[in-house]
């Protein structure tokens, strides 16, 4: 029985904070939201050479073959120091979905995102959430339609498209007909796209694909989810830093219990949430049964306290954590976004309702 | 990671459940602390000689004699649990007197106290809190004076739980007056037959639905012989401070238990005429309390991981209490509001539903957010002692 981090997660998130902490300070988040995309590929190298982006591509094609709980806690550090970069899709989603199906082009793109030289993103909002009429369907062999917050598409090369429920498309950004274009939101640290799809021929066309597209969907929850735990406990750390040191009628705020019990009760839905966290991603590999359900609980749950944490941390700050000199709306806007990205909380425990069986009265 | 126990004590565990089946018929059908004194050691004594329990107390005492394994204590949990069998008796004597006694008490009170608490033959009762003295309970006022070989006791008591029951107290009083108020604490042992000791049932919010027996006890020139205290004189407070570390680790609450039988509930109940299970209000209520259940479950894991390896789990250990009781009180709550206008019946008619449980235990779970430590004690103690936020200044501390 071990339910802990093993010393090589441990050292893995040590390093990578450190990397982050070192080449992408919060100066340098500010400086790329000015960006067109803030997918820095700088950045996206330095995480190739931590051997992050290849944290679940195959050893066989240059990654390091970890396991979801080893991805999800990269994407915790991430979500911790407000990084842009696209490994949500591209280094958890596509990988998972990849390696399931395999074949010449998919080992490709597998090696180019592995050594940090290929960012795919993944339009998948239209599986769970379709508005304006968007939804990408085959049509004599290519592709029309709309896509919606493509994760991770825009200044991509290329995009994993959903279709249906059985079929997944491998397309390139530079595939003639198709128009890929920012939809920017308030979360400047996080690309996500419009795509416009005129007759596009996809580089490759998966059939039978619905396991290996579950499979993304529920990686890319658990790692979303774990970005969220990430941003939820730099916050944390901003406000108990800012309470102890902020000194209002002659004491440090952090000492009235109006402020320190706000306090305990960010930390202590934190905690055992990450310990959810932990479960969900190493059910990922170890209990495939379980997984579709604790996927959705575990991003529905991190969305439904992230929200709270954002909120209280920053009323901790006072005025000055509403400022945009302070820096903490990055962390409250990457959570804030992040809750819709892949299912908001209530259709997540509706799906996770009906996985248990427990359908609605018709 | 790795969820399993292993090969040793899964087969650790089949013994477990090969005993369940054999000696479930030898437990007594009702709550222990109301059965004849003699069936009730009858069944803690077979319990103690197969080690599910008292399993790593020393022979000596009346134990089982086994070293200390936290994974056994989990498994024999599970299984007792998974049997509705209550694995030994859940009450202050074993979980809070016995520790204690181990840890500060003397060669005499062990042999004389830790076997006959352990098989049920003495039932203890706790004296701490005072009605002067709650969350600030080392302000206590109740007083003992040293008279020749005795302490002779004045004050009162509240919160006394089955001090009806109890035919021993184990009670904080203030021995050295002139103290700081931390250093004049001593924890002594009082027989409950004391003359000038006076017992008053104190009726809860639970009224005829609960199951809980507290009290008052009032002192009225009380004798105890001085070698009635354990450990030293005046240490009282750091003694009940090991006592109080005992009870916050036995209040966990079974949140998955619970929340299966809300389920079943749910099928059941109609709401607009669809099981509440099937209503999309309701439905989104139980998972998110299912979301919070597994969470903690999963937090006890990690919780038991880390003491596995002997590693502090810092912050994340003290978060429990809290976390626990207001999920217990969540799940009744959502309960209720499935039965509806007749969730609310205690009348034994037909309309009743599963003879006032969830109505009782609502009320019962609202009393363990309070007690032990109150929800608000405990924020103090996650924030000043996890996050390393400032006390309160003297000045308001007394």
């Amino acid at each position: 029985m071990d339910f802990g981090l093993s010393d090589d997660q441990r050292l893995l998130e040590q390093s990578l904070r450190g990397f982050l902490a070192d080449r992408v300070p919060i100066a340098r988040v500010r400086a790329l939201r000015e960006a067109a995309c803030p997918n820095d590929r700088d950045v996206l190298r330095g995480l190739a050479e931590l051997g992050v982006t290849g944290i679940l591509v195959p050893e066989a094609r240059g990654g390091s073959g970890l396991a979801l709980l080893d991805a999800a806690l990269a994407a915790q550090s991430l979500g911790h120091a407000v990084t842009p970069a696209p490994f949500l899709a591209s280094a958890v989603m596509a990988p998972v979905a990849l390696a399931a199906l395999g074949g010449a082009e998919a080992e490709a793109w597998l090696e180019g995102i592995a050594a940090g030289e290929r960012v795919l993103g993944v339009a998948a909002t239209e599986s769970f959430s379709v508005r304006e009429g968007a939804g990408v369907s085959l049509d004599g062999g290519s592709l029309r339609g709309l896509a919606l917050m493509a994760l991770d598409a825009h200044g991509a090369d290329g995009v994993l498209i959903p279709l249906g429920a059985d079929r997944l498309a491998l397309v390139r950004s530079d595939a003639p007909g198709l128009a890929t274009t920012r939809l920017a939101t308030v979360d400047a640290t996080r690309c996500t796209a419009e795509l416009v799809l005129d007759g596009v021929a996809p580089e490759a066309l998966y059939e039978d694909a619905g396991n290996a597209v579950a499979r993304m969907l529920d990686a890319g929850r658990i790692g979303l989810a774990a970005d969220t735990l990430g941003a939820c406990e730099a916050m944390i750390e901003q406000a108990v830093a800012y309470a102890q040191q902020r000194v209002q009628f002659g004491r440090p705020i952090g000492s009235f219990q109006a402020v320190k019990h706000l306090c305990a009760e960010m930390i202590a839905e934190l905690e055992p949430a990450r310990s959810l966290l932990w479960y969900a991603a190493h059910a990922f590999d170890a209990l495939p049964d379980e997984t579709p359900a604790l996927a959705c609980h575990v991003l529905a749950h991190v969305s439904e306290i992230g929200r709270e944490i954002a909120s209280t941390a920053t009323q901790i700050h006072g005025g000055i954590g509403w400022t945009d000199e302070q820096n903490l709306h990055f962390w409250f806007k990457r959570i804030a976004v992040a809750r819709h990205l892949l299912g908001g909380p209530e259709w997540l425990r509706a799906r996770a309702a009906s996985i248990q069986g427990w359908a609605l009265a018709s | 990671m790795n969820l399993e126990y292993g090969p040793q004590y899964e087969s650790f565990r089949a013994e477990v459940r090969k005993f369940l089946e054999q000696h479930r018929s030898a437990k007594p059908s009702d709550s222990l602390i109301d059965v004849p004194v003699a069936e009730r050691s009858r069944w803690l004594s077979l319990l103690i000689d197969h080690g599910y329990w008292a399993r790593t107390i020393p022979r000596e005492y009346g134990g089982y004699g086994a070293a200390p394994d936290l994974l056994e204590t989990v498994i024999m949990d599970e299984e007792f649990n998974r049997a509705g069998i209550s694995r030994g008796m859940n009450a202050q004597g074993p979980s809070m007197l016995v520790p204690t006694l181990l840890e500060h008490g003397s060669e005499e009170q062990r042999r004389r106290w830790i076997g006959p608490t352990m098989r049920g033959e003495v039932i203890w009762c706790q004296g701490y809190s005072e009605p002067g003295a709650g969350s600030d309970l080392a302000s206590l006022t109740t007083s003992a004076r040293e008279d020749g070989d005795d302490f002779v006791i004045n004050g009162q008591k509240i919160w006394t739980s089955t001090a009806d029951k109890a035919q021993m107290m184990f009670v904080l009083v203030r021995t050295e007056p002139g103290a700081p108020k931390h250093a004049g604490i001593s924890y002594l042992l009082l027989p409950m037959d004391s003359p000038g000791l006076e017992v008053r049932p104190l009726e809860t919010m639970s009224g005829s639905i609960g199951e809980n027996s507290f009290n008052q006890v009032f002192f009225r020139d009380v004798r105890v012989p001085r070698a009635n205290v354990v450990g030293a004189r005046g240490e009282g407070w750091k003694i009940a401070n090991t006592t109080l570390k005992h009870e916050r680790n036995s209040l966990n609450a079974n949140a998955e238990g619970l929340l299966l039988r809300l389920v079943r509930l749910m099928e059941k109940e109609t709401v607009g005429g669809v099981p509440a299970l099937a209503s999309p209000v309701y439905r989104d209520r139980l998972l998110r309390l299912q979301a919070r259940a597994l969470a903690m479950k999963c937090h006890g894991m990690r919780l038991l991981t880390c003491g596995l390896k002997g590693e502090s789990p810092g912050v994340a250990g003290l978060v429990v209490k809290l976390q626990n009781c207001q999920l217990s009180f969540d799940i009744a709550a959502l309960a209720l509001d499935v039965m509806g206008e007749l969730g609310s019946l205690y009348d034994h008619t037909k309309y009743e539903r599963e003879k006032g449980f969830w109505q009782a235990f609502s009320f019962f779970s609202l009393g363990l957010i309070i007690g032990g430590g109150t929800a608000q004690i405990q924020k103090n103690i996650i924030a000043e002692r996890g996050l390393g936020l400032p006390r309160e200044p003297k000045a308001t501390r007394g």
